[in-house]
């Protein structure tokens, strides 16, 4: 195979891009060198275990990928704002609103909130790291790398073009014979690995490392969602994994899964898919809403109304969460009993979300509102989320849904719930917690045109597109003609678009300019919040709690602040376990790209001998025995400042 | 950290018990797993596109062998951990080496009976009843060389460091996956083997 096979060649945009790339990697290599960093990126960075290093690269990974799932997108808008546009060719569309929906899903969501409940939940829980420290940073690395693998597939090879699902028989190699899919297929299996221990990690590390006092029902309710969701995600990335599996084995070598001749059943894998993929929605659902619990809480200066009900509520999600994934196929010519069944589970959702819905509601009922950033993506979330909400529950309806299935009306519906679901919530968590991970405040006046042009820009973006979907326009058109009606309903949706992009760049500009002007003086609970997380410094000390608190009711915090509680005493210090780095999370994570690589172009030899880097990296870990270190008294003593011997509250001071 | 005395070396430690509680989880994932696989071979078992059909290619005797195997390996296993409890490294080491052997047993085996079908002109490749035969138990022997693996390893560590807090963990979890390994058999014996005869 020769080189120009390899590359895609012949798109000038595409070949901007590979130049962009590369210039990108030099200037990044030349400057690490310059500035001597690697030794810093190693130690510090690339071989860490801390919970919260982690999870801030994993929310680096997420805002970049969201940058280039949103370029996606803006150029989906620019093809589609005006009739025949030429802007795209129907195969570039095509891999462009593949790449959009993988990338924003699996690579932007998925991320961004595991990058926050990395930091957040061992400080909200009262613990000094994960249960498997060293597995989470392997989790992190086969994510980066499982995104990196998919990324790259636009200038190496080309990329997926079968839509984010990826129905059969579309996906197979007789109508999409290139590497495109074979990239679908093995970046999101390298993804799923990290994904799945990531879920096992957080029920271990929830279930057993609470400070002591905290029963189940005392947790603060975004360590439940959490729960909740990593208990989602050892249940339904199995799945997820097999059909992958299978993908790969018709493309790769020819096996009859998905192949109607070889008496494959393509049925088989919608169903798997969406097995997966419905329950997925929930997985980046519950996080979210475990966020805007907290935000809404802190800033109506309210204990979170309905505590039990809202557990319910999530437990409740969950279940149903694996029973409706047909409502994503009705008119795949099930019987009307099957359709009927799957539409009443899918209804039913609407009953513990709605409960979730007033519950926040009450809780901002007579309370002291401030309308902080992060108070304000919560407020925005609620009549957005429910539009979403309404029109699934219409798309539900599997007589009705006839006339919906496939059209814009859909497409819209699920951005309305994924953005205020998703977005919205990580950013309310970003502008909550980013004091806990960097010790500055993001600016409030930055914020606001962020939160204004975004929520805008979102409003006028997918709005239009339910009529135009009404009206009969159905989903990933790359072109339409004159006179059909949609003209102006395109163009506002362009035009919103451009706003919402403005928005991401108020978020972009906000990061940059606080972290050179933010006062550093934001003390350890800068909202004057509830949970433990905000107990400590900010931003947090590598070791977390210089004494585990003892926790005897929700909002923990607040308790203690009312009664003037004292946190800990010079003498309460003891030495504190903490674990050692590693190398061998990144080394593997390497491996597992490269042979991911070698697979997607089909050369077996190469990627068998790499895969011995795997196996290397296996064995390597079992004999390391490496028990961790402990952090001496007199260094908590100088980090946490303890010149008197009593550590008294930020609020008392 | 010890958290009592009452209970066995493998839950000493707090960070032993996370590791435990975690493979049980896992465990979780891998029924997830499994079933999928079976799921899908229930599906498409029947088309078998021309080619041939279970019943056609499978040989009782053999696979009767094979799960003999495996059955035993599991109560070697067992045996293994009871060494471990009575604090008997040597018979401890002496058990898992024959639940190896008895693993090596099951994986010649099975590996014979692919070839034999593939020369049969069976293959992955044949139907998609075939397909979802050699994944489904391809995956099982993947697991099953990874375990061989895995208790090698397992192995060289008794030796060099005796039965600690953490060696006894990594035993207790590997029986645990090694059980596992042998329950699914179980139902590929019944929902393959069964029922494709039948």
């Amino acid at each position: 195979m020769s080189l120009d096979q390899i590359l895609v060649t012949g798109d000038p945009m595409i070949l901007a891009s590979q130049i962009a790339i590369l210039i990108t990697m030099i200037a990044l290599i030349v400057g690490i060198s310059y500035f001597k960093k690697w030794k810093y990126l190693w130690s510090e960075w690339f071989t860490t275990v801390d919970h919260k290093k982690i999870g801030i690269m994993y929310i680096l990974a997420g805002v970049i990928m969201f940058f280039r799932g949103g370029v996606d997108g803006l150029m989906m808008k620019a093809q589609t704002s005006r009739p025949n546009m030429e802007f795209l060719d129907a195969q570039h569309y095509d891999e462009i609103f593949t790449t959009h929906g993988v990338i924003m899903i699996l690579f932007m969501a998925m991320p961004l909130l595991i990058g926050i409940m990395n930091v957040v939940i061992p400080l909200q829980i009262g613990a000094r790291d994960v249960a498997f420290p060293k597995l989470n940073a392997l989790s992190f690395w086969t994510f980066f790398v499982g995104a990196m693998l998919f990324n790259i597939s636009f200038v190496i090879g080309g990329s997926p073009d079968a839509g984010w699902t990826s129905y059969f028989p579309l996906a197979g190699k007789e109508f999409t014979p290139g590497v495109g899919n074979n990239y679908y297929a093995i970046s999101l299996q390298i993804a799923g690995i990290g994904t799945l221990a990531t879920g096992i990690n957080f029920i271990v590390t929830i279930l057993k490392m609470r400070a002591p006092g905290m029963t189940l029902m005392k947790m603060p309710m975004f360590t439940w969602t959490s729960l909740v969701t990593s208990v989602i995600i050892v249940a339904a990335f199995p799945i997820l994994t097999v059909a992958l599996a299978f993908m790969t084995l018709d493309r790769l070598f020819g096996t009859h899964f998905f192949t109607v001749a070889g008496g494959g059943d393509p049925m088989l894998w919608l169903n798997l898919f969406w097995l997966w993929g419905h329950p997925e929605v929930y997985i980046v659902v519950l996080p979210a809403f475990g966020m805007f619990s907290e935000v809404i809480s802190t800033f109506s200066r309210k204990n979170l109304y309905g505590y039990s009900s809202m557990v319910i509520s999530i437990v409740g999600i969950a279940f149903l969460s694996m029973l409706v994934w047909v409502h994503h196929f009705y008119t795949m010519g099930n019987s009307a009993a099957v359709n009927s069944v799957f539409s009443i589970t899918t209804m039913a959702i609407a009953i513990p979300t709605g409960v979730k819905i007033f519950n926040w509601l009450f809780t901002m009922r007579k309370g002291r509102i401030q309308f902080s950033t992060a108070m304000l993506w919560s407020l925005a979330f609620i009549p957005c989320f429910t539009i979403g909400g309404v029109t699934g529950v219409m798309l539900a309806m599997a007589a009705a849904d006839y006339q919906y299935h496939n059209t814009m009306f859909l497409v819209a519906h699920f951005h309305y719930v994924l953005i205020p679901g998703v977005v919205f919530a990580v950013f309310a968590g970003l502008y909550y917690w980013w004091p806990k991970m960097f010790g500055f405040k993001l600016n409030e006046k930055i914020g606001k045109w962020h939160f204004w042009l975004f929520v805008i820009g979102f409003n006028l973006t997918f709005m239009p597109m339910f009529f135009v979907g009404l009206d009969g326009m159905t989903r990933r058109m790359y072109t339409y003609s004159e006179g059909l009606g949609w003209e102006a309903w395109l163009g506002v949706s362009a035009v919103g678009s451009l706003i919402m992009a403005a928005g991401f760049a108020a978020l972009c500009y906000n990061i940059y300019w606080s972290f050179r002007f933010a006062s550093r003086e934001v003390g350890n609970d800068p909202w004057d919040a509830r949970t433990l997380e905000w107990t400590m410094a900010s931003p947090a000390p590598h070791y977390n709690f210089a004494v585990v608190p003892e926790v005897d009711s929700i909002d923990p915090l607040w308790k203690m602040k009312k009664k003037g509680i004292k946190a800990f005493t010079k003498k309460d210090l003891k030495p504190i376990h903490m674990p050692s780095n590693s190398g061998i999370p990144i080394i593997m994570g390497i491996a597992f790209g490269i042979v991911g690589f070698f697979l997607v172009f089909e050369w077996f030899t190469l990627a068998a001998i790499w895969s011995l880097g795997i196996i290397g990296g296996l064995i390597a870990n079992s004999f390391d025995y490496d028990d961790g270190y402990y952090v001496p008294v007199d260094e908590i003593t100088k980090t946490e400042g303890l010149d008197d011997t009593e550590r008294k509250w930020k609020g008392d001071q | 950290m010890a958290s009592g005395t009452s209970l066995p070396l493998e839950y000493s430690t707090k960070q032993n018990e996370m590791n435990i509680l975690g493979f049980w989880i896992f465990l979780g994932a891998e029924i997830v797993l499994f079933s999928t696989l079976f799921a899908g071979y229930a599906v498409l078992e029947h088309n078998t596109a021309g080619g041939p059909a279970g019943s056609d290619i499978f040989i009782m005797k053999d696979v009767m062998i094979q799960t003999f195997l495996l059955l035993t390996s599991s109560f070697t296993c067992s045996l293994a951990i009871h060494q471990m409890r009575n604090n008997n490294l040597k018979g401890l080491i002496t058990w898992l080496l024959i639940t190896m052997a008895l693993g090596l047993g099951f994986l010649y085996m099975e590996i014979n009976e692919f070839i034999h079908y593939v020369h049969e002109g069976a293959t992955m490749q044949t139907s998609a009843f075939l397909s979802a035969f050699f994944t489904l138990l391809g995956t099982h022997g993947a697991h099953v060389t990874l375990g061989i693996g895995w208790l090698t390893l397992l192995i060289i560590q008794l030796v060099k460091r005796g039965i600690t807090p953490v060696t006894a963990r990594k035993t207790f979890i590997i029986s645990l996956y090694w059980h596992f390994l042998d329950v699914v058999w179980i139902f590929i014996f019944t929902f393959v083997y069964l029922k494709g005869l039948m």
